[in-house]
């Protein structure tokens, strides 16, 4: 792809405008481009984090089928540079021309969903992206759409009666989005040209490739850029840590990192692949990983960030790899066209450090479907239920021979060692013993061998020895009884 | 003109008191058009600010080096605790224990030592982590569960609240419990984080719009930090993203430094906090260690209790002494103890100084009141709930002696018992409590909790001088209204509840009156728009005001038209137009025409509207909140609350509140979420705050 077509410029549409960036810095923040170049201010900053919502706007962007899908973003944590031919929507943008509120805001202001109103612009984001797609939601999709934004004024009664009525301020029919949705394809197809974009020289440079084979050429050439798909952890070493991320490839934009098949008794998924794009299809084959993928973050982030960044970025506290490893997934490597497939437990290799070759970059992850006798659980405790980072998180799976001892069994763990880790003296333990309760215990013993967690904000390190080993008394008590709950949830204890 | 006038000829205004409007701000903030201080169009040249924070909890600023700091791209300026041309303190206790930067050393982990001025605050930021500063460590005092209470620093006073003979009590009770417990601190997570703007003006003047609960104590502190007179120095806000008692006295700090930085400079500056600067460089709510010694009888019934309540004051005393005071006024809640001992200690430790956050101490005493009450039911084998019961205060018209708080005010019309006698059988208490029984000896892990919790809370500030307010209303040529007073607006509806007063008072449509940015320079003198006080003292302020315009209008209309003056003061909302006011009659439009006028008037505790109370006594709201289920991990996993606020006695209120505020079958759960779940704050595990995050909630 030496030939690729290169522009030097960025292209989007920001609300109803085209807009044209010659000079954009890789590290550029959409939420400080909007407050500082565009003044629009409706946009607010609250964290600068992905957490609080406050920043959130809608992406529109084409789907490799040709159609327009809006998610909500957190615009504190995405970069310009990941735009480029995508349609961004602020709220400034909702409210018709007149001044009319859009119903999404006039339910809003009648029942009282804001007070100091500071949160108040992001909510009217997720909701609108929420209503968007589900006109008449119910109470759980409205909660798993507002994960991402924190109110600290209403106590979120009055937003959850708003996003309840949005519907009887208006359909769906006369919303300038949904109605202009054919002219939106059109202007945003007139924008993909596969051309290149490279902004800036050498190490100040900022890259959108063409292309997979176009970005596998540019990471062999300079195999120090950082690659940002979603940017939910990258971004956060630009607004928090203050770090020189350049020159940044983004690959949010690759349509061949977007696919997710299910073939063999496995799902393929793309490294491009984003948690909401992927959470139907794995929830579906693997049940458990549903509920573990809507804890991840809010919608917002889930709406950025990817599978295979989670697994790339090598954080021992990433909720997707010790699932993973649970499961028995292989991982693709691809560097310029070459490509090796390895155990996903044989990436980690200590903190901060994976089996990844300069100019190396993660393509496709493998998950085997567990078989309809296995047994398979994913336990994440945190501090909040819903978008807080991982204190301990457990997978376990397991196979019960005909007479009933442990014929497989694989446990890993995330947050107990300086990478995501198998339980392997625990497993030894376990293996070929009868599935009982005296086993457990014994096996619950095993667990000091395994692991010797750290203390930090999260939790203490006795705390996460004894929620570890506790897990696999609570997945002993789920396989073995389905009588007596061994966890609440929210809608049960409702 | 005539578009501005009322319409005379309808029955009722729209928007008077009673009445439940929007909030006056609600079609901005969801048109995202609401300004906060970070959305002011910044003047020309606009200067930003990045704090260089201490990187230990306790030690001797040996050497700060800051050459590479003024080296960096874009830095104008560097302050240090040297280019504060007033004093180097912005305490608000009046002990002189708050620097605005950190002098010859640092008590906490995040304390702010110098300050960085750019072009642009991504360059102050980025500037500010190039500072090398050497420290010689001391010891740190971290955590107030290993501190001796007895002997321990105090930042502040302590108070001792007793009644009886305790010591007595306590030997001779038939049972007694000793017990400890410790409640987490919290971060008020305003959404919107510490901000201000300062603009120099002539002279030695400078505007300073702040995200401030208290715009007068700012202004006093920055004139103090600048050595100017207070008249030099105008602060300013519209709105608050949030405050919840953490604007209260730690906007002061980035007040000041883009006060000085302004003046120094003579551009424009704006320090903004990033949210982690935010969450390690001020304060929080103060967690407790509460010591408890309880003497009961095999009922159940309480004879004497000894409290100490000791809490995490940090390194300087700002609020936390009437933050302990207050626990004291409530570890009674809604109980009468015969005999009772409580002192509090606001503890020095060498982390951020700890401030106001709702319930100010309150929900921390009232912890304290529940612990007891469970200690004892688990020591007699009874329900809490029939403990609770028994050591209520007395009801209103019983001839008991049970009705006197351990701070000695008499209990009047306590009408707790009723409350929960509805509650109980609303919420089939009893039904609740056998399900719950027979479901915990079928489920091995998971199991069910239920309480009924009575809540005493007292509103006012116990500083009695702070309970007044002021308010100025213009009444304009053309009939509209300009209305200002000292309280601040941070999603409450403050301004709309006094718009409302106003328009009730002259009778006209609250779209008439105008709402307006609270600013030193109109209302001076101030509280701090918090204690639960801000609709009542400066709704009454602003009643006091409008009266008396309206009076002068009555008066200038009587005389003009040659009319009787029959009566001062419609009787009710709308009752001049229907008993034809003499005024109205005359038929003149121009009633408010002819001049503008202008009032003010300071409310001086007194009669209305708080009644003679005095400091250190609050009124009694009694609100009764009954919770579901517990989760399995400790924390309640229902966000339903079931429950009804009686206020009492009404008198204390003129006004109602609108519907988004107290709604009586949905709590503002939130923040007191994060409290009772006990998560706390997370500080120090290495003599340090860890690295922030938004768990702190």
């Amino acid at each position: 792809m030496a030939d690729a077509a290169v522009r030097s410029h960025l292209r989007f549409i920001l609300n109803g405008r085209d807009v044209t960036l010659t000079d954009v810095a890789p590290d550029q923040t959409l939420l400080d481009w909007l407050r500082l170049s565009r003044a629009l201010k409706g946009t607010k900053e609250g964290c600068a984090e992905g957490d609080c919502g406050a920043c959130s706007v809608l992406v529109g962007r084409l789907t490799p089928d040709g159609g327009l899908v809006y998610e909500g973003v957190n615009a504190c944590i995405r970069f310009l540079g990941s735009l480029d031919g995508c349609h961004v929507v602020t709220v400034e943008h909702l409210a018709a021309k007149d001044g009319h509120l859009h119903p999404v805001q006039q339910a809003m202001v009648d029942f009282h969903g804001s007070q100091c109103g500071f949160c108040t612009p992001g909510f009217v984001m997720s909701l609108y992206g929420l209503w968007m797609q589900t006109p008449n939601p119910d109470d759980r999709q409205i909660e798993t759409a507002l994960q991402g934004n924190l109110c600290r004024c209403t106590g979120y009664e009055p937003i959850l009666r708003a996003a309840r009525a949005i519907s009887s301020y208006g359909g769906t029919d006369k919303d300038p989005l949904l109605s202009e949705r054919e002219t939106m394809i059109a202007r945003l197809k007139a924008l993909k040209d596969g051309a290149r974009v490279e902004i800036g020289a050498g190490k100040h440079r900022l890259v959108v490739p063409a292309g997979l084979d176009d970005f596998a050429d540019l990471l062999e050439a300079s195999p120090t850029a950082t690659i940002v798909a979603g940017s939910t952890d990258v971004g956060l070493w630009v607004t928090k840590h203050m770090r020189d991320i350049s020159p940044v490839i983004f690959i949010a934009g690759l349509d061949e990192l977007k696919s997710i098949s299910v073939k063999d008794g496995a799902v393929t998924i793309g490294a491009g692949v984003t948690y909401s794009e992927a959470i139907d299809t794995l929830g579906q084959h693997i049940p458990a990983l549903g509920p573990l993928i809507a804890r991840i973050g809010g919608q917002q982030v889930r709406n950025m960030g990817t599978i295979g960044g989670n697994i790339a970025n090598g954080s021992p506290i990433g909720d997707t790899p010790p699932a993973l490893i649970a499961l028995g997934a292989t991982l693709t490597l691809r560097k310029g066209k070459a490509r090796r497939t390895i155990p996903l437990q044989d990436f980690f290799i200590a903190y901060g450090k994976q089996d990844r070759q300069p100019g190396e970059f993660v393509e496709a992850v493998h998950i085997p479907i567990p078989a309809q006798d296995e047994h398979f659980a994913v336990y994440k405790v945190t501090k909040r239920r819903d978008e807080d980072i991982t204190a301990t998180l457990g997978a376990l799976r397991m196979t019960l021979a005909d007479d009933g001892t442990v014929a497989s069994i694989c446990i890993a763990y995330g947050g107990m060692a300086a990478t995501p880790k198998r339980a392997l003296a625990v497993e030894a333990a376990l293996l070929g013993q009868p599935w009982t309760e005296a086993t457990v215990e014994a096996a619950m013993e095993k667990y000091p061998q395994d692991f010797s967690p750290l203390t930090d904000m999260r939790a203490t390190a006795d705390y996460r020895a004894l929620v570890a080993k506790n897990l696999l008394l609570r997945f002993y008590l789920e396989t073995t009884s389905n009588a007596a709950p061994a966890q609440v949830s929210r809608y049960e204890a409702a | 003109m005539n578009k501005h006038m009322t319409d005379l000829t309808a029955e009722t205004i729209t928007g008077g008191v009673h009445s439940s409007p929007r909030h006056d701000s609600a079609h901005k903030h969801v048109a995202g058009t609401a300004v906060y201080i970070d959305d002011i169009t910044e003047p020309a040249g606009t200067l930003h600010a990045g704090l260089g924070l201490s990187t230990v909890a306790h030690g001797i600023l040996k050497s700060v080096d800051l050459d590479a700091v003024r080296a960096a791209p874009g830095v104008v300026d560097v302050l240090t605790c040297a280019d504060i041309p007033g004093v180097n303190d912005i305490s608000p206790s009046g002990m002189n224990d708050d620097p605005v930067l950190a002098e010859g050393k640092v008590q906490f982990h995040g304390q702010p030592i110098f300050c960085v001025i750019a072009e642009t605050r991504e360059q102050a930021r980025r500037a500010a982590r190039l500072a090398r500063i050497e420290y010689e460590e001391l010891p740190a005092d971290i955590d107030i569960w290993d501190l001796d209470v007895k002997t321990h620093r105090q930042v502040f006073t302590p108070l001792t609240l007793k009644r009886g003979d305790t010591a007595g009590a306590l030997e001779t009770a038939p049972r007694r419990v000793k017990g400890r417990m410790r409640l987490g601190g919290q971060d008020h997570f305003y959404l919107e984080g510490q901000v201000s703007l300062a603009v120099p003006g002539e002279d030695d003047e400078v505007l300073v719009h702040c995200s401030t609960q208290g715009p007068s104590e700012t202004q006093h502190m920055i004139a103090h930090a600048l050595g100017v007179p207070s008249h030099a120095v105008t602060v300013e806000v519209r709105r608050m993203g949030g405050g919840f008692g953490g604007k209260e006295t730690q906007a002061n700090q980035c007040a000041a430094l883009a006060a000085i930085a302004a003046k120094k400079l003579n551009r424009a500056v704006k320090v903004r906090l990033d949210r982690d600067e935010d969450m390690v460089a001020t304060g929080k709510r103060h967690d407790f260690a509460i010591d408890y010694d309880v003497g009961f009888d095999d009922e159940g019934r309480i004879l004497a209790v000894d409290y100490t309540f000791a809490l995490r004051a940090g390194f300087s005393a700002d609020l936390s002494g009437p933050v302990g005071d207050r626990a004291l006024f409530h570890c009674d809640n809604a109980y009468f103890f015969p005999h009772v001992h409580a002192k509090s200690a606001p503890l020095y430790t060498n982390t951020v100084s700890n401030t106001a956050f709702r319930g100010f101490g309150g929900p921390q005493g009232m912890v304290g009141a529940e612990r007891v009450i469970d200690e004892v039911a688990f020591a007699v084998g009874k329900d809490p709930l029939d403990i609770r019961k028994l050591n209520f205060y007395d009801a209103m018209g019983v001839e008991g002696e049970r009705n006197v708080t351990p701070y000695h005010q008499k209990v009047e019309d306590c009408i707790i018992q009723r409350i929960v006698a509805e509650l109980e059988t609303s919420a089939d208490y009893a039904g609740r409590r056998k399900a719950i029984a027979e479901f915990n000896a079928k489920s091995r892990v998971v199991k069910r909790g239920l309480a009924l919790t009575p809540v005493k809370f007292g509103i006012s500030f116990t500083k009695t001088e702070s309970n007044q307010a002021g308010a100025l209303v213009h009444v304009y040529t053309d009939g509209s209204v300009h209305m200002n007073h000292g309280g601040t607006e941070m999603g409450q509806g403050l301004h709309l509840k006094v718009a409302q007063v106003v328009a009730e008072e002259f009778q006209i449509d609250l779209e008439r009156v105008k709402i307006t940015a609270t600013t030193t320079a109109k209302v001076p003198n101030t509280s701090p728009t918090a204690a639960s006080s801000g609709a009542d003292l400066n709704g009454m302020a602003a009643q006091d005001a409008a009266r008396q315009i309206k009076q002068r209008l009555i008066a200038f209309a009587a005389e003009t038209w040659q009319v009787p003056r029959s009566r001062d003061l419609p009787a009710e909302p709308g009752a001049h137009r229907r008993d034809g006011d003499p005024v109205q009659r005359s038929g003149e439009e121009g009633l408010y025409r002819p001049r503008p006028a202008f009032g003010r008037r300071f409310l001086q505790d007194a009669e209305d509207p708080l009644g003679s109370l005095e400091g250190a006594r609050p009124c009694l709201l009694l609100l009764c909140l009954w919770r579901g289920l517990l989760g399995s991990l400790g924390r309640y996993a229902d966000r339903r609350i079931c429950g009804r606020a009686h206020r009492h006695p009404p008198r204390y209120r003129p006004f109602l509140e609108q519907d988004h505020r107290y709604r009586p079958d949905r709590g503002r759960l939130h923040p007191g979420h994060g409290l009772a779940d006990d998560r706390g704050t997370v500080v120090g595990r290495q003599g340090a705050a860890a690295h922030p995050c938004a768990l702190d909630l």
